[in-house]
């Protein structure tokens, strides 16, 4: 024994352990949340259950299976149920959900397997995808085409019913598209028009002329405002002149304007490939698609670009930032007790809890720099804010600030790996102190400027705290590019991942239909953050060829 | 003894007491120098002469590399550095507050006892001290660039990979881009701090033939602590030891008949 230990052998095991337990403590996270997250996309199953409760009382229930657990007979016992014939210890109960939720009141319901009769997949089953009130079970009966009914058989499904729906989606979408770039930027012409006229009044020059000018301009918009006003509502007719008719769980028939129908799928109907091909649509749809009703439908999209442009945003100020500090601090600065004490100080910022910095970004850049840019450039806007309140802007720049030390430390160790004899040759060829470092320190630091600005990127796409005082929100219109003049817009609020999981999980009306897209868009988080520092290791690992004489 | 392997042509034997100004390169004149309290030299004199090779020798720590530093100012980059005395270029003290330093070193250069070529291409790397004086024509940026790499005997090894990065060169190789790149300024004065020590025996040869091809065009200044380098590619020779200059003559009288019993020591081998 006394010689295994002198071995090192335990010493070996010890550290080996640690590092498997990490490996494996970091791989079973995402693992977790990758497989939550995915499934969610899975197309599960659609059930009919015959039930019949301890009462007798008979009924039928569709709807897929969402989760399962076995509770103690007791407790169900102690909570006031109670049974016709003792089923042993543990009874398992699953938690259906079942859509139809204009119908039923919760569109999730627990039933207990002893309470079950009898289950099945009946084929003639489908699944509907709504823009509102979640999705639909039931079995297609007929179609309500211009007003005519055609009963559906097993032969014009396709034809009867796909069709329709893809027709009124089209329609839908084009609606949408009118709305959201033709009408939003004639909106957006109206309001720059209303500011101009103000900053007009405000200047004192806004004569008769001026504003003759103003409202005909301003009644030319209406009148294009108007004329696609009745182009949209004419598609919206369009798209609502059809219907369908299902037969629901009850057995009642209810009528679905087509309108609000995204999608329809025979889902017990599919074969692996199809349900493999329907997985990757409902991936793709959960990436690309705006959220619906309250963020707990539909796709995370603004929420991606929200992220990402927050985050290049913020490197794209830190870096030159922090870059610029670290040479002053290395190069330039005395050495000497004040510069280890501002070293020591811009390490500690690290170590400042980030709402900390929230509240800095809120007090200092939205009210005192933001309002003090509305006063001088914006009045006409006043007293609604411009910059002066949250916005993307203000959040890149805090997270910067709070990035900031990550970058000052991790180029300043570039800075003093570069060898003096290469600075010395610099010098010796006649070059100032700024050529030597413009022409040769700062490229061949910029592997460590780069490791900075992975772990900068790192820190500020996980951080939520301090953007919820600075600009992100539940759900942001517009996003911080589009097609209107100036295009970037980065006074706009903005929407982001980490954010948006917090708000799905915790202050999402309906908690089990959000549950899946916590895992879902945590999944993603990550993935973004990855990719993020994928592309940046990339660029260093570059760099690092370029200018390897430094790594002997 | 040492041999001195040279004809008698090639000697050239000059009185480097009374060397009139117009052979003069270099005058260096009571200089002292001391880091933070401790005195590394004590006042050195001696003239430097025009377009000919003067090695400084001496044992380790003795101040040669750092006279030799003062020549160009790199010692400026030592914060604890005073210096008294003066060094004229051209009559002028290059210590006083009016010249730039930038500007010497350009009339200055100078090649270090490691290669230190740039990260970038081989050609980069010689026409960098151009680029800094903003000359940006190719053409003459190209003619520039040959004639360095000629000047350094590298032109034949690296003509077909000139946009490759320097740091695929060997050792010896760097070194002769590394003063391919000093010369390309076309300085009056070149430093050559102990240029072959990290280098093997061929390339040594190599440098030391481009040594005595450099002075037709160059006043070169050399720290070696290989007496038989100094030996062979020198005319003049310092000798060096304890921060003060002992001995200071032509090559051939220094190894052949040294007036100071120090100098004698040292180069028959008998400490340093």
């Amino acid at each position: 024994m006394g010689k295994w230990f002198k071995s090192g052998s335990p010493w070996i095991w010890m550290t080996g352990g640690a590092v498997s337990i990490s490996l494996i403590a970091v791989l079973g996270l995402l693992l977790l949340i990758a497989w939550r997250g995915l499934s969610y996309f899975w197309p599960a199953d659609i059930y009919q259950w015959q039930l019949e409760n301890n009462r007798g009382e008979k009924s039928t229930l569709i709807g897929e299976i969402y989760d399962r657990e076995q509770v103690p007979t007791e407790r169900l016992i102690s909570a006031g149920h109670t049974f016709n014939q003792h089923p042993g210890e543990f009874v398992e109960r699953y938690l259906v959900k079942t859509g139809n939720r204009e119908f039923v009141g919760l569109d999730f319901r627990w039933i207990l397997a002893t309470d079950i009769v009898s289950r099945s997949t009946p084929a003639g089953i489908a699944k509907f995808e709504r823009t509102k009130n979640g999705n639909f079970y039931g079995y297609p009966v007929a179609v309500i085409n211009d007003g005519k009914r055609i009963a559906l058989t097993d032969d014009n499904i396709e034809t009867a019913l796909t069709a329709q729906i893809e027709r009124a989606v089209d329609l839908s979408s084009q609606a949408l598209s009118l709305q959201k770039s033709d009408i939003g930027s004639i909106n957006y012409s109206l309001e720059r028009l209303r500011l101009k006229a103000r900053k007009f009044e405000l200047d004192g020059k806004l004569t008769a002329q001026a504003k003759a000018d103003f409202d005909q301009q301003a009644k030319q918009l209406n009148d294009e405002y108007l004329l696609l006003e009745n182009a949209l509502f004419d598609l919206r007719d369009q798209a609502a002149r059809d219907s369908v008719v299902i037969r629901d769980m009850r057995g009642q028939e209810v009528t679905l304007n087509l309108n609000s129908i995204l999608d329809v799928t025979y889902v017990n109907h599919l074969s692996l490939l199809a349900k493999i091909g329907h997985w990757f649509s409902g991936l793709g749809h959960f990436v690309n698609d705006d959220p619906r009703e309250a963020n707990t439908e539909g796709g995370v999209f603004p929420a991606i670009f929200g992220t990402v442009f927050m985050v290049m945003l913020m490197a794209v100020i830190v870096t030159p930032f922090g870059v610029i500090a670290a040479i002053y601090l290395h190069e330039y600065a005395k050495k000497g007790p004040i510069t280890k004490m501002i070293r020591i100080a811009v390490i500690n910022l690290a170590g400042v809890p980030s709402i900390v910095y929230g509240v800095f970004g809120l007090g200092f850049f939205v009210y005192m720099l933001g309002g003090s840019i509305d006063q001088l450039f914006y009045p006409e806007a006043l007293p609604a804010p411009t910059f002066g309140s949250p916005g993307v802007i203000w959040s890149a720049l805090t997270l910067a600030i709070l990035t900031l030390p990550v970058v000052i430390v991790s180029t300043e160790e570039g800075l003093s790996r570069i060898p003096s004899a290469v600075r010395q040759g610099s010098l010796a060829l006649g070059a100032t102190k700024a050529e030597t470092l413009w022409r040769i320190v700062i490229p061949m630091a910029s592997p460590a400027i780069m490791t900075g600005l992975i772990l900068a990127v790192a820190r500020a796409a996980g951080e939520v705290a301090p953007l919820m005082l600075v600009g992100v929100v539940k759900l942001a219109p517009t996003l911080p590019i589009d097609m209107n003049f100036p295009f970037v817009h980065l006074e706009r609020k903005f929407m982001h991942l980490g954010f948006h999981i917090y708000d799905v999980g915790f202050q999402s009306p309906n908690v089990e239909a959000a549950r899946p897209l916590v895992y879902a868009t945590s999944f993603l988080l990550v993935s973004v953050i990855v990719a993020l520092n994928l592309t940046a290791i990339s660029v260093r690992n570059h760099l690092r060829e370029k200018f390897r004489s430094l790594e002997h | 003894m040492i041999s001195i392997d040279r004809t008698a042509n090639q000697l050239q034997t000059v009185d480097l007491a009374n060397l009139p100004a117009q052979d003069t390169a270099l005058e260096i004149r009571n200089l002292d120098l001391s880091y933070a309290d401790k005195q590394a030299l004590f006042d050195v004199s001696m003239k430097i002469p025009k377009k000919q090779v003067t090695a400084f020798i001496g044992p380790s720590g003795c101040g040669k590399s750092t006279l030799l530093r003062c020549i160009n100012r790199m010692n400026d980059l030592v914060d604890t550095c005073k210096i008294g005395g003066e060094i004229l270029l051209h009559g002028q003290n290059i210590y006083d507050k009016k010249v730039d330093v930038a500007s010497l070193r350009r009339n200055v250069g100078m090649v270090f006892q490691r290669p230190n070529p740039f990260p970038k291409s081989i050609y980069e790397n010689v026409v960098y001290g151009l680029r800094l004086q903003g000359l940006n024509n190719r053409r003459e940026l190209d003619e520039a660039a040959e004639r360095s790499l000629r000047g350094a005997a590298i032109w034949d090894e690296v003509k077909d990979r000139l946009h490759d990065n320097a740091f695929g060169l060997s050792g010896g190789q760097q070194q002769r881009l590394v003063i391919a790149r000093a010369i390309a300024i076309e300085p009056e004065v070149l430093l050559l701090d102990e240029p072959t020590s990290a280098l093997d025996p061929i390339s040594t040869l190599t440098i030391e033939e481009l040594i005595t091809e450099l002075k037709e065009k160059y006043t070169v200044v050399i720290v070696t602590h290989n007496m038989q380098q100094a030996a062979r590619v020198s005319d003049q020779t310092a000798f060096m030891y304890m921060g003060e200059l002992v001995e200071y003559a032509n090559t051939n009288t220094i190894f052949t008949t040294p007036k100071k019993r120090k100098t004698e020591d040292y180069i028959t081998g008998r400490y340093g």
